[in-house]
């Protein structure tokens, strides 16, 4: 079997499982699900700029503007469906990346993180100064709906939830195959040598952009579906520390496969509720252990554990 | 025969050394031509400048009759100059096959095709078994090109640049780091490939047996300067040649 067909069976088979066991789960798993699996697609966007040779400290900002395209749409202009203001909130932060990558594509190592990291600060800073956007306190979201139905009632806890799963799923099957195309397979090359990727007679800053671009669309539907299934926004979503978690999340996940920084993200959820409610002050100590742990332990990120032992196989 | 490359006057001056001195060389279609010279003599920095590494101080690049001056590398590789480095420029994490999959991929791009083969063409995935077959590089092929050894990593550079099918080949020391008695077998197998697809061809080279072997041309520089243009018999018992060149073996290091 081809590794395609593989990941694409993996997602779906994890998908279906996922849909399955819905009416199992109690409301605050639900929950706690869709809310990782918006900040898992941040997570994939990470995962694709890592693969480039790029690590951002921005991706907050991305985050942010998909959020608030979608929740400024959805109560200003009255958009209702929810796949409809993932989509915005997709091209809003794309957009935007599409400018800034104009100055980001020039850049490598630490001063492109230190450049994302700005664009994000800049970003917070102008959010908090707008009261039209309710300033730190951001503003309640308008109750979106799936396929007409609206996010009330039994529906309030598995529409967002079925929401961030096929927007995940389809998500890292997009990736997974775009990552497969002669375009896709370019974005190792520049991590390695972009000297030869130039000499092979292709533009690394338009690679670099592009793939940018891409990151940023998968951090704005990640801020669109975490907006509809918290309900709520605020300019915390910008703020330099969201950034991190999400670098956080993809290098504890690891980035040999689309389906790591969901699974990273769900896994630093259960251990933020687990630790606000049994060690609130001590949250910080039980990430920073848990990093130096997998740092230490598995160098390649959670997911090697299963890649590890499939490469052992014969 | 016409001139596929044709430089003129090319100058490249870092602060007050003139790696290249007013170069003027005319490269007919479907020859072998080598280029010799000693250390520092201005091999790498012409091949940089003709293939749009270098930006030149002054004189101009002419390839099939056209000015590309000052074009970005990648457009000129387009147009179908390609080359090889001193020191092989690949992809370390990627294996053998991924690593000619990356150019094959930007021609397939080229067609429009971004899986596949695009109209017309053959699928990448094939071309490149194809090629590591014809560089006996088939027992690397799933191995990260960093762990190849040094004269593997110089083999798959050329492969990459003969991949993509270029008009003219500009090969940058193809047998240093290779051993005394594999420098021939390497030189037939990459001329052999060479000569199937009709692609003219530079090639920087310190061995001069290899360039009197190998070769229907020779340039040979010094300081910047082309000091002899001819036959290899000619040009290799030049006084001037055996002085400045030949007869200066010397220590060979240095980048691209
Ligand atoms: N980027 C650079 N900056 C400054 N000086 C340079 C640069 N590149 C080359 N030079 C100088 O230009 C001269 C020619 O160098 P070049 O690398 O072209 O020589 P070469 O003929 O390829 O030598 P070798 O046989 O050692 O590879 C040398 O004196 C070198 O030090
Ligand atoms: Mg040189």
């Amino acid at each position: 079997m081809s590794d395609a067909r593989r990941t694409a069976l993996g997602l779906l088979a994890a998908f279906a499982v996922a849909v399955a066991a819905a009416p199992l789960l109690p409301r605050w798993a639900l929950f706690l699900v869709a809310v990782a699996l918006g900040r898992g697609l941040v997570a994939l966007g990470l995962l694709l700029l890592i693969r480039t040779g790029l690590v951002s400290f921005g991706q907050g900002l991305f985050f942010a503007v998909g959020a608030y395209a979608a929740g400024t749409a959805g109560s200003r202009l009255h958009v209702g469906d929810a796949v409809a203001l993932v989509l915005l909130g997709a091209v809003a932060a794309a957009a935007v990346a599409g400018v800034l990558g104009l100055l980001l594509a020039r850049y490598r190592t630490i001063f492109f993180a230190m450049l994302s990291l700005a664009f994000s600060m800049i970003a917070y800073g102008l959010l908090v100064e707008s009261p039209a956007l309710g300033s730190t306190d951001g503003f309640n979201v308008h109750p979106a709906t799936v396929a007409g139905v609206p996010f009330a009632g039994r529906a309030e806890a598995y529409a967002p939830y079925l929401l961030a799963l096929a927007v995940a799923a389809a998500a890292a099957l997009a990736l997974d195959r775009f990552q497969r195309t002669h375009l896709g397979r370019l974005a190792p090359a520049v991590r390695e040598n972009e000297l030869r990727v130039e000499y092979m007679g292709a533009s690394v800053r338009n690679v670099v952009h592009l793939n940018l671009v891409i990151a940023a669309a998968l951090a704005g539907a990640g801020g669109a579906v975490t907006a509809l299934a918290v309900g709520h926004i605020d300019p915390e979503m910008a703020y330099w520390t969201t950034s991190g978690e999400f670098v956080f999340v993809t290098i504890v996940a690891g980035t040999s496969s689309v389906a790591a920084p969901f699974a990273g993200a769900i896994l630093l959820e259960l251990l933020r509720s687990y630790a606000v409610q049994h060690a609130p002050n001590t949250w910080q100590l039980v990430m920073g252990a848990t990093m130096l742990g997998i740092i230490l332990a598995l160098p390649g990120g959670l997911w090697s554990i299963f890649t590890r032992r499939r490469g052992a196989r014969p | 025969m016409s001139a596929i490359l044709e430089t003129e006057g090319l100058v490249k001056r870092f602060g007050a050394v003139a790696a290249a001195d007013g170069i003027s060389v005319r490269v007919e279609e479907g020859t072998v031509v080598g280029l010799i010279g000693g250390n520092g003599a201005g091999k790498t920095t012409f091949l940089n400048l003709v293939t749009g590494h270098l930006a030149p101080t002054s004189g101009t690049v002419r390839f099939e009759g056209r000015d590309i001056t000052g074009l970005p590398s990648r457009r000129i590789t387009r147009l179908g100059i390609c080359r090889s480095f001193q020191i092989p420029q690949v992809f370390a994490s990627l294996t053998a096959r991924e690593n000619l999959l990356v150019g094959l991929g930007i021609v397939a791009m080229g067609r429009g095709a971004f899986v596949g083969s695009g109209l017309g063409g053959e699928p990448p995935e094939e071309v490149a078994d194809r090629v590591l077959d014809r560089f006996h590089l088939a027992a690397h092929r799933d191995r990260p090109a960093g762990v190849l050894p040094e004269g593997v990593r110089k083999l798959l550079d050329v492969a990459m640049a003969l991949s993509v099918k270029p008009r003219i080949l500009l090969l940058d020391e193809p047998t240093s780091g290779v051993s005394a008695d594999e420098k021939f077998a390497l030189m037939d197998l990459v001329l052999g490939a060479i000569r199937e697809e009709r692609v003219t061809v530079l090639f920087v080279e310190h061995d001069m047996e290899l360039v009197r072997t190998c070769t229907e041309r020779v340039l040979a520089f010094h300081e910047g300067r082309v000091i002899a243009d001819g036959p290899p018999a000619a040009v290799l018992e030049a006084p001037e040649v055996r002085r400045l060149v030949v007869g200066e073996p010397g220590l060979r290091e240095g980048a691209c």
